[in-house]
């Protein structure tokens, strides 16, 4: 690690509104890695629920906002595998014809998902909390497929005191949620769903975790319903562990 | 696809196809057999990724100088003795077949596998031209007997078991049939053989054609190919005319990601490079040979939205690995390509209309993108195809207006406060120590089969804003 890193949370719609215990976390873990954090005021979306329905000119403006929020930002820090890939993969092209490529396109090499700037921007493996119990991952199919990361959070996960890491079988499979997706044909998102879940119980894990607060409200949401012991956690929160 | 089928809405086609126990088992047995299969040839074949990219610079390179490879084959396929026809729609290709087929006299036509001739509705016409289609895949002929569709590219009885293809072949010999896979083939095999050796006419797709040699390529399983080719006295291949590639070395690199793609096999059984009609002192082959080169909506996407779909080799690899396609099958989707490319192909051939409620058939999950052995983005495309159905206003009203509220809250964070703190409001009477179990309206399609979790009491921002203990 080569001086001070400062880093900006977007904390995200879905991590603002369901998930803030997510956003605490991650603000308490880079202060324990001595990583001061701000969050920009006013942050809503990255406008990806619009980009993905085809609402490309209300997404643009939305994600011109967003490259503004933190345009003064030295990295910025995506509790979300689907937001940061849709900055990173997404902004560059919205925002070339409005005159803000050299904007999108230095927002995006500034961004990373959680995991991976803890990973590869912080060069952090442990982080010494002490979680006990069987845990398995679910990869995030934008953080997966699209910025090709399946390492960094097994490797934070493996590098907790007392935790049992299990293979879960079709890791890689979508869990079913999809944005409007999962409204829009939801006996399909739902059955998807449960073959995941049943992945997840098979494992004999008390832990699921993910990194994208998509998957998280989907899979936890199957969980509760279906009465599950099994809880889905978002990266952080298990990081965060013995600290909460 | 009949009309009847697509008077149903996609999503209850989808619901049925879900309740169907047959179809859960025999498409979970077989996409998974799939899924493992290509994963396997892929890991034991180092230079495949290499080879991808070069398959898809070798179609993008023939894309953009179609005409003068299409140009190239046809003078070779006449040199060969072969006769090229054009057509421009479906319409015109099914009467460019029966019409050879009643000049040649033709009663009856065996077909190997082709989805260019499902595309067109071919067997139909022939019927009505009172030429009796044999479907001599093995798969084919069950659906054939079945009076179905095909329901994957290139297993087109995908959606049967075993049990129920024994069931159907009892029903036709009047026997009870053993469900074992090679009683039912030997059976099959029995049933055909007669068929090849009545047959006229032989008609066939083509996985490609060679425009440097005038050749096309049928990759295949089972062997009928070869009967279908070289049996009887004409011999009509039904093409897309994207499917041309420029040399004998560039179908080298196709045929080596292809059935790895498809089946996982290393090279498919039979790879059949069929020349021409038989020249004097050749033992077999037809007496005329054609080739029909079908545009129907592909030369418009040369320049269209949907340009890469062109690329498409049709190895069914984005149908076995798709979340959507492993619930529904083919069958539910309501047209003759099912699956994440049968999206952008039913929009290429019919419209973007065609698939207004198709195109969210998708989490977008990006796994066809990464099977498909030309990288094909279809989830990127189908974006494109969502943006073009609200763009045209194609898209329920309700839901542009719903879109467009979104947008404006996302873009007020005043606006957005406001939206958070009247749902505290709204959910109180459904929600629970933090969850919501059962919404009114359309929020139910969420919390039928999931709990939602509740808006919370303080968003995060609402936290980084009070809470000192969590500000620097």
């Amino acid at each position: 690690m080569t001086g001070r890193r400062r880093a900006s949370l977007m904390v995200t719609c879905l991590g603002d509104l369901f998930f803030p215990e997510v956003g605490v976390s991650i603000v308490r873990l880079l202060r324990t890695l001595d990583v001061p954090v701000d969050v920009p005021p006013g942050q809503t979306c990255c406008g990806l629920p619009l980009f993905n329905s085809g609402y490309h000119t209300e997404a643009a403006a939305v994600a011109r906002r967003t490259v503004s929020l933190f345009a003064d930002s030295e990295h910025v820090v995506v509790p979300s595998g689907s937001c940061a890939w849709m900055i990173k993969h997404e902004y560059p092209g919205l925002l070339s014809g409005k005159g803000l490529a050299r904007e999108a396109g230095e927002l995006a090499a500034r961004t990373h998902e959680f995991s991976q700037f803890l990973v590869k921007v912080l060069g952090v493996t442990e982080l010494g909390s002490t979680v006990a119990g069987r845990v398995t991952y679910h990869d995030s199919c934008h953080l997966l497929r699209g910025l090709h990361e399946s390492q960094s959070p097994r490797t934070l996960l493996g590098g907790l005191r007392g935790v049992e890491l299990v293979d879960l079988p079709g890791a890689d499979e979508c869990c079913g949620f999809g944005g409007s997706f999962a409204v829009r044909l939801p006996e399909v998102s739902s059955q998807i769903l449960a073959k995941k879940l049943a992945n997840v119980e098979g494992t004999g894990a008390s832990c699921l975790v993910a990194c994208d607060a998509g998957c998280l409200m989907q899979m936890r949401g199957g969980l509760t319903r279906r009465k599950s012991r099994v809880r889905a956690l978002h990266l952080a929160e298990l990081l965060d562990g013995d600290r909460r | 696809m009949s009309d009847d089928v697509l008077a149903v809405p996609f999503r209850q086609r989808a619901g049925s196809a879900m309740k169907d126990a047959f179809l859960q088992e025999a498409l979970t047995i077989a996409t998974t057999k799939f899924i493992g299969l290509r994963r396997e040839a892929f890991e034991d074949f180092p230079e495949g990724e290499t080879l991808r990219n070069r398959a898809r610079a070798i179609k993008e390179a023939t894309l953009q100088r179609l005409d003068h490879h299409l140009e190239t084959l046809i003078g070779n396929v006449e040199r060969l003795g072969g006769h090229v026809h054009y057509a421009a729609t479906s319409e015109e290709a099914r009467s460019i077949i029966v019409d050879i087929a009643r000049r040649t006299g033709a009663r009856m036509a065996v077909k190997s596998k082709s989805m260019a001739t499902e595309e067109i509705h071919l067997n139909e016409a022939l019927e009505r031209a009172g030429i009796t289609p044999v479907e001599t895949d093995l798969g084919e002929y069950i659906i054939q007997l079945a009076h179905e569709r095909p329901s994957h590219i290139i297993a087109p009885a995908i959606h049967k078991t075993k049990a129920q293809v024994a069931a159907l072949f009892g029903r036709e010999l009047k026997r009870p049939v053993e469900a074992d896979p090679e009683v039912l083939t030997r059976i099959a095999r029995g049933e055909l053989r007669e068929k090849f050796l009545q047959a006229d006419l032989g008609i066939t797709g083509a996985n490609f054609a060679v425009a440097d040699t005038g050749t096309v390529v049928l990759v295949t399983n089972e062997g009928n190919g070869r009967m279908v080719t070289s049996l009887p006295r004409v011999h009509v291949a039904v093409m897309g005319v994207e499917k041309v590639v420029p040399s004998l070395t560039d179908l080298m690199v196709f045929l080596a990601i292809l059935a790895k793609s498809a089946t996982g096999q290393k090279l498919s059984v039979y790879t059949s490079l069929v020349g021409g009609p038989r020249r004097p002192g050749e033992l077999e082959g037809p007496e005329e040979f054609h080739l029909v080169l079908l545009d129907g909506g592909r030369i418009a996407q040369l320049g269209g939205p949907l340009r890469e779909a062109l690329s498409c080799l049709r190895c069914g690899a984005c149908l076995n690995v798709c979340p959507v396609y492993r619930q529904i099958g083919g069958h539910a989707y309501g047209h003759t390509y099912p699956g994440p490319i049968g999206i952008l192909l039913t929009a290429m051939l019919e419209g973007a209309p065609a698939v207004k409620d198709l195109a969210h058939a998708s989490t977008l999950c990006g796994a066809c993108a990464e099977a498909c052995p030309v990288r094909i983005d279809i989830p990127r495309m189908l974006i494109e195809l969502r943006r073009e159905v609200d763009d045209t206003k194609i898209a329920p009203w309700a839901e542009r207006v719903a879109f467009k509220l979104l947008a404006r809250l996302l873009r007020h964070p005043g606006l957005y406060r406001l939206a958070a703190r009247a749902g505290r409001v709204l959910q109180r009477p459904f929600a629970t120590e933090g969850t919501v179990s059962r919404l009114p309206f359309f929020f139910d399609e969420w919390t039928r089969t999931r709990d939602l979790p509740a808006v919370a009491a303080r968003t995060f921002q609402e936290r980084w804003a009070s809470e000192k203990d969590l500000r620097p």
